[in-house]
This record gives structure tokens, sequence and C-alpha cells, in this order.
């Protein structure tokens, strides 16, 4: 079953990877942070290896985005992210799991997960194949 | 000979050459490679010219010389000539040494326990079943440096166990084959659940899946569960034809045209479910198969035999409980005494985290209702499932079913 693992986020500047500049993850002590890191690193290279990571990106800055709406038949297209919330789409992850409970656990183990400028979302990807009913 | 044909003897032949290999050699990730390039080999070499008077002989031994290149090159870089000296390759074996018994030692081997389900799928897909990468990659719509790299790894953690085609482990040998025939089933569900449109070009999982089945049957004719797992496969896919409309619609069991059935799939399929249930010791596979038969003997959905339906369900309660025999013992059990009773068996559902959310268990509550009169209740639940299923056509069916409804 494939996930899309979306993190959200809301840095002070959009330098990847995102924790590290977080002030939260700053004020950590030293040891707990090169502990982070490791995790970080030891989590991409096991799903990599698993074959259970099928693509992984870092977005660009929302400001470079653009976004395009349709009004009354009108299409535009207007710089900037289309969310108004404070926490953007920082990256994504698409991964291929046994259970949904693997794919929340992936999850967890980003070091962005512990961070409260952060939110992760984990969903379902649908699929074409139906059981009969 | 066809490419059909001949993709079919070399399908028959890899895991048979595989383990020869493995056997001569060692080294079974390295052999496994170097099967996959005299396979690629013999399929332009013999459509050119023909296939070769021992086709088995010439795969073992194009392979081996591609594996003892392999090492060599290997071990030159790593100035280990010595350990390969030791290691010379001896003359293939005639076509006549033990052949087809192999393929179920490399089934056996490619469903380690130290692998996950994933990778034991993948993995006997090409070891086993003769597919590519490319083959399994798109089969399971992922791309073919993952899936390169889940079979590259499984290799691996095979060769790093010690675990070898001349030493099956004796002992665990039913937990083996009956993960074996778990692998199986679910190369099967794959297939059966897809449908047409966007993987359209998919390997048939399905046939591939009934083909490694009826190996392993042939070579333990004995064994119910193996008969079991094969009628099972055998009678659910002959409603294929049936249980897809052309625009990819799904066509639940009541409604499908049971003249579309194939006859000789499920002639074959009850042969094997009546021997079977007479001779052999009973187990989940079988009674599934027997669950499919009575289905299958109906004429029309309402000649049914619930009752008999509902029995094999609450048998298999018993051998393999789970929340999805329940929710199908509950339809049956709605079917033979009235909806009251189905609805009943769903209560302890909703306190189950494996289905409080799924799908599953709110479209056949509101199947239920449906047959109950309470209209109402059954449109919301089908809605309540459309929005929780993560399949898109069971999506649909399950929209389709909530507009039928009134106020739907």
């Amino acid at each position: 079953m494939k996930y899309l693992i979306q993190i959200y986020a809301n840095p002070v500047n959009w330098e990847h990877p995102l924790f590290l500049k977080d002030p939260e993850f700053q004020a950590l002590p030293e040891e707990e942070r090169a502990q982070l890191i490791r995790q970080d690193e030891a989590l991409v290279d096991e799903i990599r290896a698993s074959g259970e990571l099928l693509v992984g990106c870092a977005l660009a800055d929302p400001v470079t985005a653009t976004t395009i709406r349709g009004r009354d038949g009108v299409v535009t297209s207007t710089d900037g992210p289309f969310p108004e919330s404070k926490e953007q789409l920082a990256g994504y992850f698409v991964v291929d799991c046994e259970t949904a409970e693997r794919a929340v656990e992936i999850a967890l183990r980003f070091p962005d997960a512990r961070l409260s400028s952060t939110a992760i979302e984990v969903r379902p990807i649908m699929g074409v194949s139906g059981q009969e009913m | 000979m066809t490419a059909d044909d001949l993709e079919g003897l070399l399908r028959d032949l890899a895991p048979q050459a595989l383990a020869a290999v493995v056997r001569q050699h060692g080294h079974f990730d390295a052999a496994e490679d170097a099967v996959q390039e005299a396979l690629l080999a013999a399929a332009t070499q013999w459509r050119a010219r023909g296939v070769p008077e021992r086709p088995r002989g010439w795969l073992i031994r194009v392979a081996s010389r591609r594996l003892t290149d392999q090492l060599r090159r290997e071990s030159a870089s790593r100035r280990r000539e010595e350990v390969l000296a030791a290691r010379a390759p001896a003359e293939a074996p005639a076509d006549a040494a033990p052949g087809e018994d192999d393929t179920l030692t490399l089934l056996l081997l490619c469903c380690h326990p130290s692998l996950t389900p994933a990778s034991q799928v993948a993995l006997t897909l090409r070891a086993v079943g003769g597919l590519t990468t490319a083959e399994v990659a798109r089969a399971y719509l992922v791309p073919e440096a993952t899936m390169a790299q889940r079979i590259s790894r499984a290799k691996q953690r095979i060769r790093a166990t010690g675990a070898d085609v001349d030493r099956p482990a004796e002992a665990d040998r039913v937990d083996r084959l009956a993960a074996a025939l778990h692998v199986l089933y679910l190369v099967f569900n794959e297939g059966y659940t897809a449908t047409s449109g966007p993987d359209l070009h998919r390997p048939d999982l399905t046939r591939e899946a009934i083909r490694l089945t009826r190996t392993v049957h042939r070579l333990l004719p004995d064994d119910g569960e193996v008969a079991g797992l094969l009628a099972l496969m055998l009678l659910t896919d002959a409603r294929r034809p049936a249980r897809t409309r052309p625009d990819g619609g799904l066509v639940p069991l009541a409604e499908q045209d049971r003249g579309l059935w194939d006859r000789a799939a499920i002639d074959e399929g009850l042969a094997l479910v009546a021997h079977t249930l007479a001779t052999a010791r009973i187990g989940p596979y079988q009674v599934q198969a027997a669950i499919a038969a009575v289905h299958t003997e109906a004429a029309r959905a309402e000649d049914t035999d619930w009752p008999q339906v509902a029995a094999l369900y609450r048998l298999l309660d018993d051998l393999a409980p789970g929340p999805m025999v329940t929710l199908n013992r509950a339809v049956a059990m709605a079917m033979a005494e009235g909806p009251e009773a189905g609805l009943a068996l769903l209560t302890p559902l909703d306190a189950d985290a494996r289905t409080a959310r799924h799908h599953r268990l709110h479209a056949v509550r509101a199947h239920l209702h449906e047959m109950a009169g309470d209209l109402a209740a059954a449109a919301d639940g089908y809605r309540t499932a459309a929005r929780l299923t993560t399949s898109l056509p069971e999506q649909r069916y399950l929209r389709e079913r909530a507009a039928r409804l009134p106020g739907g």
C-alpha cells in the first residue's frame, strides 16, 4: 500500500533540511542534536534499502510557488502558495509499506516530527485495484 | 514454437536451472542474476535458432559460465583467485538430473521467514516465476530501481542466513510451505483485484499464481491445502469475465452474468475440491475453495445455498479467525437467516481497531441495512464506506450503491 507523507513546516528561513535551523532544535543539547541527525540519515538509508521509499523531495520556498485558480470560467495564475496558513508544504515522501502503521512509524521518526513548527500528514494513495463485493 | 510457448518453457526451466547453478557454485544472489541473463540470452537465441536439444542443460551451462566470469572478475579485484580455483565449474548435469523438485525447494527458499511478505513476493516472481525485475515492478506499480533494490536485498538476506537449496529445513517445512502458499495467494489477489484501464499492461499475476500453484500441486498432490488453494484460485478466477463491466466498473457476485463464467476452470476447481475434502485434512484454503464451489454451483444468485455458505464461514472462523472472515460470515448469515442475524455479528467489529475505520465493515453493514429496508442508514453507510476505501473502482461502486437508494 502506498502512502504520501507530507511535511508541513513554518520555518524561520527556508533552508533544507529545515529542522536543522529550527530554534527548538538548536536549543537542544549537542548530543541530542547529533542523535537526531543520525536518526534522520539512518531512517532514509533504511527505507531506501528496504525498497519502501519510492520518492522523496524537498520543496523550494513557497515564495517561488505559482497558484492557478478558476473562477467564473476564468483561469488565473498568481504568485505565491495556495494555503494561507503559516505552515507550508516543505517536502514529501512516497512510501510503499506493508501496513498503515508502518507508514506512520516512518513519519514519526523524521526529526521534524518533534518540532512544534511542523506537522506531518500521512495519507493513503488510492489504487486502481478493487475487490469483488 | 510460438512466443508464448517459448516464454512458458523458459519460465518452467528458470527455477530448475537456478537451483542447479546454486547447488554447483553457491552464491545464491549472483547465481540468480546469472540465470536471469541466461534466460534473456535464451529468449533471443532460441527464437532465432530453435530450442536446443537439452534446454535445461543449456541454461545451466550459460548461467554457470556467466557466474564464474562474474566471480572471477570480483575476486580478481580482491586478489582472491585461489578461492575460485577450488570452485572450478563442473560439467553441467544432464537433463535427467533432479529437476522439478527444485522448483519447490527454491520456492521455499524464496519464502524464507527472514524476509517481509513484499520481499518474498518480489523474489518469488523473479527467481521462481522467471519474471524480469521490470515486469515485477510494473506488476506492483513501483519504479524499477525500487524493485531491483527490494530483490537484491532479499537475496543478500537469504545468503546471510546461510540457507541454501541443499539444506531445506525439514523441521520447519510445514511453516515454510504455509508461507509459500500465502505468497502465491498474495500474488493471485494482486492480479485478481486489478481492473482494466491504466494497468492494462501489468503482467498477468493471476495466471502466474495459478501456474506456480499448479506446479506445487503436481509436486505435492496429497497436500490438501495446496489443492485447496489451487481450487480457490481456479474457482475465483473463473468469475473474472463477469466481475467487471467493459468500463472497469465492479459487478457484485449477485449481479454477475453467470453465463460468462469460465466453465473449464470451474469444473477443474470443483473436482479438486471434491477430491481434497474427501481425502485430506481440512484447512482454511480448502474451506474457502468449498465456499467458492457453493457459489459456482448455483445457476442463479437466488439459488445459492446460503445456510451452507454460512456454515462454511463458521468453520473458517474457527480455523483461521479474523475480522474479514466475520464480515463475510455476516453476509452469509443475513442471506440464510435474515439481516438481523448478520447485523448482530458485526457489532464486535466496531470495537476492533482493524475494522472500525475499514470500508468493508461500513459497506457490509449498509448492505444489510438495505436488506432490512432501512434505506437511509444504508445510503449513509455506503457513503461512509466510499470515503474510507483507497480503491478507485470500489469507491465508484459504493457511490453508485448509495445513489440507487432514495435520498442517496
